[in-house]
């Protein structure tokens, strides 16, 4: 086992963790953070997208050894003082959800870009969420939330 | 549960550390950059280290300078070759067009923040038979690349022939760049060519002591780029053919130089033949000629039947490519018919 202290959520953690274990597998088994889904484990669906240092990574192929000293968000860092982040409130509000378990990940992967560009062409979001997979939706609902956030000034 | 193997990590500092860790390994020790092709190949226990030494600390590997051409770190994520197209000028961003359009089409957003261009240059040979977890190889009784003996894609072969499918070295290769080799014994140079060998195993010419630091892309002052690429889906997807060229076309039209290479074709990416190059020089890129070259840049292509679609298609498809990559050169608007069979705006 080797002792790691990252950020998660903005809170720092000291965690043992061992070196065969991806960062998935240190969120949800060694820190009980099971927002982030586990999908594929093989890099080819999202649903298991965090913020690393503020970028979108796919945590089923990170290493949790090599994630000291770095900042990890996830699905469950993005309410904040008890209120929905606002990309959260429109995923729910124009049926962007529907099983939900490609959500976590399309939500840190969304709000990553709104972070970078506060106002993305639909062809900007496109394209930053063709990494991830949704078998409801059809993506059109999503794209529209991701907008409907924007127009509500997400940040 | 695909849990990853259990192995040592290391995580030096310096290109020298990380070298001297590799020579006194015993050759059960791989390095790792962002992990996005070696874990999942772990996971399916195609490959088993016993130490992994992982190169994301090593600041070195991650500087760029440019002087006569320009020489990028091969630890830069495929995120950050993108964006070095912001910091060339006008010209540069039309001659290095390929590499950046290439890393641009590698699998989505999130991998391409992860996976480097070390990596991706040594990617590993893919294959149907091979990309497989451990129970499904297992029950076919394994192949040649891994724990088997037969070739399941072509049983009378005496070797592999699982697919080259990296998207930046077929552009790297039309831009006629090198690469930097570092081992404890010392440095090399050597054309990137030169890195590659047609062989699904041994696909590389480096020495499992060696430690790819960074890529020189000469000055190509009037030379332009391009990257297509052929996948089902406009993400995710490797590539099941892909074709770079480059070209130094002068201002009445002429071409004086220039460079084919098709990608996904062999277990190497593979030039054009010097018939079809010279055929190129000397005259305009009519539509005439951009087919006559198309058909001779086209011949070597000899896809098997282990990647996505049918191989006869995918060698049809071959001369289609190079004639849209040689339109874009001539300055043709492809973007409509890029985004017809490549699924993806290159924004
Ligand atoms: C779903 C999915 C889709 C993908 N699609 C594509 C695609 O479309 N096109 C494509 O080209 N790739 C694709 N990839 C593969 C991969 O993401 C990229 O090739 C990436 O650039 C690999 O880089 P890496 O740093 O993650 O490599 P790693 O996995 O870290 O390493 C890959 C190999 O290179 C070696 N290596 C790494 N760095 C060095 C170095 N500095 N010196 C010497 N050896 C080194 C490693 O030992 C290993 O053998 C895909 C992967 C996934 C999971
Ligand atoms: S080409 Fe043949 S030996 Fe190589 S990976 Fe495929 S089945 Fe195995
Ligand atoms: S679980 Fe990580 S990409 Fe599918
Ligand atoms: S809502 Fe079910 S997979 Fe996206």
């Amino acid at each position: 086992m080797v002792q790691i202290t990252l950020t998660v959520n903005g809170e720092p953690v000291d965690v043992a963790v061992a070196p065969y274990k991806t960062l998935l597998e240190v969120l949800r088994e060694d820190l009980n953070l099971c927002g982030t889904k586990h999908g594929c484990e093989l890099g080819e669906c999202g649903a298991c997208a965090v913020l690393l240092d503020g970028q979108p990574v796919l945590s089923c192929l990170v290493l949790g050894v090599d994630c000291g000293g770095r900042a990890v968000t996830t699905v469950e860092g993005l309410a904040s003082d008890g209120r929905l982040h606002p990309l959260q409130e429109t995923f729910a509000d124009l049926g962007a959800a529907q099983c939900g378990y490609c959500t976590p990940g399309f939500l840190v992967t969304a709000k990553a870009l709104l972070d970078e560009h506060p106002r993305p062409t639909r062809d900007h979001i496109r394209d930053a969420l063709s990494g991830n997979l949704c078998r409801c939706t059809g993506y059109q609902q999503i794209y529209e939330a991701v907008e409907a956030a924007i127009a509500k000034g997400s940040r | 549960m695909m849990r990853l193997p259990n192995f040592r990590f290391v995580a030096p500092t310096s290109v020298h550390q990380a070298a001297e860790l590799l020579a006194a390994s015993s050759g059960d020790t791989m390095l790792v950059a962002g992990g996005t092709d070696l874990l999942p190949n772990m996971k399916r226990r195609q490959q088993a280290p016993g130490t992994l030494v992982g190169v994301r600390h090593i600041a070195e590997l991650r500087a760029i300078s440019s002087g006569d051409g320009v020489t990028i770190g091969a630890g830069l994520t495929l995120t950050d070759v993108i964006r070095l197209r912001q910091g060339f000028g006008g010209q540069a961003r039309e001659a290095y067009g390929a590499l950046w359009q290439a890393a641009a089409q590698v699998a989505t957003p999130q991998l391409r923040n992860m996976g480097t261009l070390g990596g991706n240059l040594c990617l590993d040979t893919r294959c149907n038979y091979y990309d497989q977890n451990y129970e499904w190889r297992k029950a076919i009784d394994f192949c040649m690349k891994k724990d088997g003996e037969t070739c399941w894609v072509a049983p009378s072969s005496p070797k592999c022939v699982a697919v080259s499918s990296t998207d930046t070295a077929p552009a790297l290769l039309a831009l006629g760049a090198s690469v930097t080799l570092v081992s404890a014994n010392g440095t090399r140079q050597i054309a990137l060519s030169d890195m590659y060998r047609n062989d699904g195993i041994h696909y590389l010419t480096r020495q499992r002591s060696e430690i790819l630091t960074s890529v020189h892309v000469p000055r190509l002052d009037g030379w332009r780029s391009v990257y297509w690429k052929l996948r089902r889906r406009g993400a995710f997807d490797f590539p099941v053919l892909s074709v770079a060229a480059a070209a130094k076309i002068a201002k009445d039209g002429t071409v004086e130089a220039a460079r084919i290479v098709l990608g996904a074709v062999a277990s190497r990416p593979v030039e054009a033949p010097a018939e079809a190059i010279a055929a190129l020089v000397g005259r305009p890129l009519t539509d005439d000629l951009i087919s006559e070259v198309a058909e001779r840049a086209a011949q070597p292509s000899r896809p098997l039947d282990n990647t996505d679609f049918t191989l006869v298609w995918r060698k049809r498809m071959t001369k289609f490519f190079v004639s849209y990559a040689l339109k874009e050169l001539r300055g043709d608007d492809m973007r409509a018919r890029r985004l017809k069979v490549s699924r993806q705006e290159l924004l």
